[in-house]
């Protein structure tokens, strides 16, 4: 993997020395809070994959969870909308509040926090379906279009932001899965919006895509940025460094570093941070 | 330094490895293998390819007969003071009259010759037992009938439609030489020929007479054998007498007494059959002398003169025989203007009699006998009388019980799947349930047929011999099928499209019943119908639940309803019991019956295909 600013080990040394290693490096979440994660722990059986992780995501920005794979980040991002649920044996302790209201509380429904933080996934998975009836599936089951002609227009809209209208518009009524990767991941994108959530989740949505396709998604992104609040999980360094206002990095279980995606590229106060940043290891 | 020498080594090594004769020789083999296990899989498939075709021909060979079947044509008088007395002209009235004896009467006049008891019974048993009640139907449909002659058509016994299909016996003629004149034109006849035209019989006669001979011959022999071991055994007890004292020698004085017994009985039986030979040898060996006909050669018939003459005896140039169908008159005939008709096999060995032939010939010369469609075997239910009994009762019976499988099986087994496979908590229990769910597909369908027995007619008191009952049984056997199969449907569909349902946010249930089990229907269809199917040609379980029954009526034509409790069967249960008649054309309604069946399988696989077809989406 490319690095970013390479920096002499001299420096990084400097740093470790400055900077304990277990201590946590937070800086002032700029705008409010949308989703909080406090002392998150998550088990699956007897195993611990997250420890004590205490992460905010600031309302309209990109957030992106980095780390080497098993670090625990999709299994945070997955708390984020309780899709760890499916799991039997997964177990979630600690925290986790939507604009102040707790998401495992018993009184909040999961489908309606679901229908409020969107997922869009690693490997583009549209329904065997139509594309109108792929952006269509969610409105239908949430009851947010109250006619034809107004899910007609929502679907219109929703592909218009996923910026796939052009390409689509005249075969709406064809498979969703006769797409190119790309396209379907922004079908994908776009079957998210499509319920009107608040925060969309991302899991390496770009990772089974070719560069081109990429380019597309992440200026995508940064414009979906003013509506919504999207977290993001992605391997790819620069990647987390083009889209996201805000990067924590994950090891081993634990949030190692948080903070302006800046400052996290070219300043990191965790030795950790440095090696992965600086292709050391993962 | 060392390093490098390694490293040449090793490349060495490589070349010497992947080129040499050996390597190139080992690669030979190995292509040997591949090309040996591909001959043998074509050699597998081509063995078990001739095999179906045999069984496929040779089945539908048998089957082929019962496409058709022959009927008699025939008027009736519908005389209004026999068949409706009171003049009323309604069903019922005209309902009891003796149809049967019409048939009878109108076959006597026909034939007047047969007045023997036996002969009447032979005659009558030409048309089918149930005759009668194709006319009656008739009249019954419309008694204004009555009163004026009425053609009909009636089905023939099962024997003579096989005579008609040429199973039952090969006729030949043979052409005739010399001038033939016959002698009388009733009861005894003689015909004498100015060529000796009656030599075959003859010849044919004295081969069983040879034959005869050789057999007894055989017979002094193994007498003569039986002899010469009494002597033995003789002689052995009259050793041991001087012997031996008290109970001892009583007892071997019997022994000796009844071997005394046994060997006069030998030598006695040894003198008849020698005397038998000699009168045969004599026989044989005068060519000329008249013969009688045996039941063991073929029939002779000679027709002269519009009458039909049965060969009793022959000789060169002269035969007596009976006239079956009297003569017209006694003029001399020139040669090609009378004939001499062989049937074989003969008659001991076949189920119609020379008569019977004859009568069915007249019959059928007079072009009342025709072959039609045999819309019999596809509108009947069972009967005892081979040529009425058809397959409907079986094919409603098998609908009636494939519905109430079908019901009970599929809501039941794709629930029960969808359950275990994504609502089931993952514990002990469940996997319990699911070695239990495997086993039970394992279980041998007899103990499933025990279970209905046991449960559904004894406890719940349920009727028997019902299609419900039935359909009960088979669904318990299809069961673990449909939930097997529906289970590893819906497994393998990826779940990744679930999980994109769960993330826009809709609930367990909506995202398996919107799009997990779309997608896992053609798997869970493709199951069911394989498990139908199944179920189709089970007959164990039903024989335990009583379905074996013998059963005239149409399940159902009470009612729709009805049906379901009324007493039925099903195809392979009818198979089974038509395969145990001896009957001749029940062996060939057998071989139908299994056309039948397979019709419906191959309807049933082509459906599941066209299903999965329709439903296969891709991801």
């Amino acid at each position: 993997m490319e690095v970013q600013p390479i920096q002499t080990e001299d420096k990084a040394k400097n740093t470790m020395k400055q900077q304990p290693t277990d201590t946590l490096r937070r800086s002032e979440v700029v705008g409010p809070v949308k989703m909080s994660g406090k002392e998150v722990c998550v088990y699956y059986g007897d195993k611990q994959a997250l420890f004590d992780v205490n992460l905010d995501i600031p309302a309209n920005s990109v957030t992106s969870l980095i780390g080497p794979s098993g670090c625990g980040k999709s299994t945070f991002l997955r708390c984020l909308n309780r899709m760890n649920d499916v799991i039997d044996i997964c177990r979630v302790t600690g925290d986790i509040t939507l604009e102040d209201q707790d998401i495992y509380d018993e009184k909040l429904d999961v489908v309606e926090l679901r229908a409020r933080v969107g997922m869009v996934f690693q490997k583009p998975n549209p329904f065997p379906k139509s594309i109108y009836d792929n952006i269509a599936y969610g409105p239908r089951i949430h009851g947010i279009t109250q006619s034809k002609k107004e899910l007609d227009e929502l679907v219109e809209t929703s592909l218009k932001k996923a910026g796939l209208w052009e390409e689509v518009k005249d075969r709406v009524m064809e498979p969703g899965t006769g797409l190119s990767g790309g396209q379907q991941q922004r079908l994908c994108i776009a079957r998210a919006i499509a319920t009107k959530p608040d925060v969309i989740l991302m899991d390496e949505p770009c990772s089974a895509l070719d560069p081109i396709a990429t380019a597309t998604i992440e200026e995508l992104i940064d414009e979906l940025r003013a509506n919504y609040t999207i977290v993001i999980v992605t391997h790819s360094m620069q990647q987390a460094a083009r889209v996201s206002q805000r990067t924590a990095f994950f090891h081993l279980g634990k949030l190692i570093e948080e903070g302006d995606t800046n400052d996290i590229f070219t300043n990191p106060q965790n030795e950790k941070t440095q090696d992965y940043i600086t292709g050391r290891f993962g | 330094m060392s390093k490098t020498i390694l490293n040449e080594q090793d490349r060495d090594l490589k070349v010497n490895v992947h080129t040499t004769k050996a390597a190139h020789k080992r690669l030979k083999q190995r292509y040997g293998k591949e090309k040996r296990f591909r001959l043998m899989g074509l050699l597998a498939v081509l063995v078990s390819a001739v095999f179906l075709a045999f069984l496929l021909v040779s089945i539908f060979i048998d089957a082929m007969p019962v496409i058709y079947q022959h009927k008699l044509t025939l008027e009736v008088p519908l005389k209004a003071e026999e068949i409706d007395p009171e003049g009323k002209r309604t069903p019922i009235s005209v309902s009891t009259a003796n149809y049967g004896g019409l048939i009878k009467e109108w076959l006597r006049d026909k034939f007047p010759g047969a007045t023997g008891r036996r002969d009447k019974k032979a005659l009558y048993g030409l048309v089918s037992s149930n005759a009668g009640g194709a006319i009656q139907q008739k009249v019954m449909a419309n008694p204004s009938l009555v009163g004026q002659p009425l053609k009909v058509d009636v089905l023939l016994s099962d024997y003579a439609d096989l005579y008609f299909k040429g199973t039952i016996a090969r006729k030949t003629n043979i052409a005739t030489n010399g001038i033939g004149s016959p002698v009388g034109t009733q009861g005894e006849v003689r015909v004498l020929s100015t060529s000796n035209d009656f030599r075959n019989i003859l010849a044919e006669v004295k081969e069983g007479l040879a034959k005869q001979l050789t057999q007894i011959k055989r017979d002094v022999e193994g007498q003569q054998r039986i002899l010469a071991r009494l002597d033995a055994i003789k002689t052995n007890l009259e050793k041991a007498l001087p012997d031996s004292g008290g109970d001892r020698k009583a007892q071997l004085e019997k022994q000796l007494e009844q071997v005394g017994h046994d060997e006069d009985a030998a030598k006695l039986r040894i003198e008849t059959l020698n005397t038998q030979l000699d009168n045969l040898q004599k026989r044989v060996n005068a060519p000329d002398r008249p013969e009688q006909l045996g039941r063991d050669i073929s029939s002779y018939l000679i027709a002269i003169n519009g009458g039909m003459i049965k060969v009793k005896s022959v000789s060169t140039a002269e035969v007596v025989g009976e006239a079956i169908l009297p003569l017209k008159d006694e003029t001399e005939q020139p040669k090609g203007n009378w004939q001499i008709i062989k049937i074989s096999p003969p008659e001991s060995e076949r189920k119609l009699s020379d008569k019977e032939i004859i009568w069915l010939d007249k019959l059928a010369a007079e072009g009342r006998v025709q072959s039609k469609f045999n819309d019999q075997f596809f509108s009947h239910g069972a009967s005892r009388e081979a040529e009425v009994a058809g397959i409907w009762g079986a094919v409603v019976g098998t609908f009636y019980t494939m519905l109430v499988t079908l019901l009970l099986s599929f809501p039941i087994g794709v629930s029960a799947a969808i359950y275990l496979e994504e609502f089931a908590p993952k514990n002990k229990i469940t996997d319990l349930i699911e070695v239990n769910i495997n086993n039970l597909a394992a279980v041998p369908s007899i103990v499933f047929g025990l279970l209905g027995l046991a449960m559904f007619l004894n406890i719940f008191g349920m009727p028997r011999s019902a299609p419900v009952v039935g359909g009960m049984v088979l669904a318990l056997m299809t069961l673990p099928t449909i939930i097997i199969a529906s289970r590893a449907a819906i497994k393998a569909v990826p779940p990744s499209i679930k999980e994109a349902a769960l993330g826009i946010g809709a609930s367990h249930m909506q995202a398996v019943f919107h799009h997990t089990l779309p997608l896992a229907m053609p798997g869970i269809l493709t199951g069911s119908i394989i498990g139908m199917a199944q179920a189709l040609g089970e007959t164990a379980p039903l024989l335990m639940i009583g379905m074996v029954a013998f059963i005239v009526d149409i399940p159902g034509n009470t009612g729709f309803v009805n049906g379901f409790t009324d007493p039925a069967t099903v195809l392979p249960v009818q198979i089974y019991m038509w395969a145990d008649f001896p009957e001749k054309l029940f062996q060939q309604k057998t071989a139908a019956a299994i056309v039948v069946l397979l019709a419906f399988l191959v309807a049933m696989n082509a459906l599941a295909v066209l299903l999965r077809k329709k439903f296969e989406r891709r991801w």
